[in-house]
């Protein structure tokens, strides 16, 4: 089956020609229509067709954006604040990085539409330090609405105002973690937050009910109230509404980002058709289908069990190849359709290397308050660079999948998880890579390319 | 840390002075204000002194404890200066599929340095850093503010030329 269409909801135009990221270029293209439209409604009207709309956030949890709004705590009498969670830092992910750079206004008008529906008076966007060009180009767009009165004390007229800053991170991918940002706004170490309270809704920065969403969602609630909530659910499939976008890098031919309906394209369509397949002469060997973090995938390996069709119960029976891209297929094979990172790596690649360096990441990135996270990840990295640098065992194999079996849900936030899950699933998968690893690790090129 | 006997001293440009004001006004509690001051002065004076930090504590009433707890945990604050240019060179997965650990090693031999050391003429600090998202150029090399997307061996050429380039007009 031929790959659909790509339908450049977000992305309409990134890499345009000729587009900039001024506040003229957007007006010129009916930038702020939807903010103006917007002000004129209920906020528990705007709220009401972000629920009907079943949008999922697009930050790794899919977690629905309507649902998320519906918990914050509006009889407190405390502020509501809403937080931007720009901190993209989820391995393979790439895709706030040009809504930022090229389109800061999408962001800004989907964050004060969001904010005027939550009676939000202040929002916080927090970027990761290590992009300190589209902090300059958000502050630059957030001046330019504030002089067009979009942004700043009564908006458009109304008695409506809504103030945006822009607060930089510095370099730790742990501020990615919601509670961990919080900490980071307040001006602390981005240790995440003991649960409960399990939504930063309830209580969140100082204390006050707060909501924090991803670059992408709240471009998406520009969208949806522009069209409608039931109308935007027309797009993509039932639970997995919208468009996605997929960020594909590593070995294939047009790695790239690339967007569709949500749940209407297979990873075999995206691999293969839109990127152009495996780099000349090789072939797929294993895939990891949303941020570093995801479960890895084994070309030939198969998926099998029944799953929900409309009213009834079908079996299925999926090759790598086969596996629809969208939150529900991906969690039901094991994986996760996460920040939408897909990293495809090939034949050339040994697995045990590959491990090695994301072990690497997670080692650095823990924040270091959990025992099982912190030590965990540690021997995780360690023994996989000695494999590759120094003395690889046979029984290494099983000594990795112990440590990493010890650290989910012994921890306070999902990094635990994150930095098991690659280990654990690169074990399973690739067993008998990494048994063989000692034997074969002779006679691999010497002048492959290093991973760790 | 020592307590201060008498101010600390930094020598701040007027204008990081006045963003410094400016900065602590967006925050309902001055401590949010931690990360923008260090930033604003990291970027001023090159890196993080002991008296920066006890200058910060000052600004912000609070313990030269909790900013310097802060300076330690996040990757981008320094403690000492480093060369007149960053070259960080992205580690991760994505980037080190196509080449990345290469780069890094090209970068030092142009410059004659190792990883994490300063050029012996002071002009570059060549790092490792993890995923700059911009995974689908790789691999990505963050120089000073600005992202050099598909850095190949030529590329390392090239840019490793302009630096120099750059370095002997100023002389
Ligand atoms: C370890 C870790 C890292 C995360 N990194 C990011 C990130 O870089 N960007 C992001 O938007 N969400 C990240 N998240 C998810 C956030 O905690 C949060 O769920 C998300 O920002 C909510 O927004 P959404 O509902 O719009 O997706 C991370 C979560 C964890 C556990
Ligand atoms: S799981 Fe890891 S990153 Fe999360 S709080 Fe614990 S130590 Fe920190
Ligand atoms: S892995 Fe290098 S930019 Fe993401």
């Amino acid at each position: 089956m031929p790959a659909p269409a790509q339908h450049r909801l977000i992305f309409q135009h990134i890499d345009e020609p000729g587009y900039s990221n001024d506040i003229d270029c957007y007006l010129r293209n009916g930038g702020y229509e939807v903010l103006k439209k917007a002000v004129t409604q209920k906020p528990e009207d705007l709220r009401e067709e972000v629920k009907k709309s079943g949008l999922r956030g697009r930050g790794g949890a899919g977690f629905p954006c309507g649902f998320k709004w519906s918990l914050v705590d509006r009889k407190s009498g405390k502020p509501i604040y809403l937080i931007v969670n720009a901190d993209e830092s989820e391995p393979g992910t790439f895709k706030d990085r040009y809504i930022m750079h090229q389109d800061p206004h999408q962001l800004i008008e989907g964050t004060m539409i969001s904010c005027f529906a939550n009676d939000v008076k202040q929002a916080y966007i927090y970027i990761r330090g290590e992009m300190p060009e589209g902090a300059r180009i958000l502050e630059k767009a957030i001046a330019e609405a504030r002089a067009k009165n979009l942004v700043g004390p009564n908006i458009l007229g109304t008695a409506y105002s809504c103030e945006i800053f822009v607060h930089r991170g510095a370099g730790a991918y742990i501020c990615g973690e919601e509670t961990g940002l919080i900490e980071s706004l307040e001006g602390k170490r981005a240790n995440p937050r003991i649960k409960p309270p399990y939504f930063p809704a309830v209580l969140g920065l100082y204390q006050c009910p707060t909501i924090v969403n991803n670059v992408e969602t709240l471009c998406h609630v520009k969208h949806i109230v522009q069209q409608g909530g039931a109308e935007y659910a027309k797009i993509g499939t039932p639970g997995n509404t919208g468009t996605r976008i997929f960020c594909v890098s590593g070995h294939v031919q047009r790695p790239g980002y690339y967007e569709f309906p949500a749940g209407t394209i297979t990873m075999g369509q995206l691999l293969n058709e839109v990127c152009g397949g495996p780099l000349p002469g090789r072939t797929f060997k294993a895939v990891i289908p949303g941020g570093s973090s995801a479960k890895v995938l084994r070309f030939g390996e198969r998926y099998k069990g029944k799953r929900k069709v409309g009213a009834d119960m079908v079996d299925y029976d999926w090759g790598v190849e086969d596996v629809p891209m969208d939150f529900d297929s991906l969690a039901m094979i094991g994986s996760m359709g996460g920040s939408g990172g897909v990293i495809v790596m090939d034949d050339t690649v040994n697995m045990v290397e590959a491990l090695a360096n994301i072990n690497a990441f997670y080692q650095h990135e823990s924040c270091g308050q959990c025992t099982p996270c912190r030590e965990g990840s540690l021997w995780m990295k360690k023994i996989s660079s000695r494999m590759v640098h120094g003395d690889a065992r046979k029984e290494d194999a099983a000594l990795l999948k112990s440590v990493a079996d010890q650290i989910p849900g012994r921890t306070i936030c999902a990094f635990g998880e994150a930095c098991s899950w690659p280990t654990q699933s690169f074990l399973i998968k690739f067993k008998d890579e990494f048994e063989a690893y000692p034997e074969a690790k002779k006679t691999l090129p010497a002048d492959r390319l290093s991973l760790v | 840390m020592s307590t201060p006997t008498s101010s600390p001293s930094v020598n701040l440009k007027p204008e990081t002075l006045a963003r410094i004001d400016e900065v602590i006004t967006h925050y309902p509690v001055k401590r949010s204000a931690t990360l923008p001051l260090l930033h604003l002065i990291q970027e001023d004076a090159g890196y993080i002194s002991e008296d920066a930090i006890l200058w910060i504590a000052q600004k912000l009433e609070l313990q030269p404890i909790n900013v310097l707890e802060v300076v330690t945990f996040y990757p981008m604050f320094r403690r000492a200066p480093i060369g007149r240019r960053h070259i960080k060179v992205c580690r991760t997965l994505s980037c080190a599929l196509l080449g990345g650990y290469k780069t890094c090693e090209n970068f030092q031999k142009e410059f004659n340095t190792t990883l994490g050391a300063t050029s012996p003429d002071g002009e570059v600090t060549v790092d490792f850093v993890e995923c700059l998202a911009s995974c689908g150029t790789a691999p990505v090399v963050l120089i000073d503010e600005t992202l050099h997307e598909k850095v190949d061996a030529a590329r390392v050429k090239q840019i490793s030329a302009q630096i120099r380039a750059e370095a002997a007009a100023r002389k």
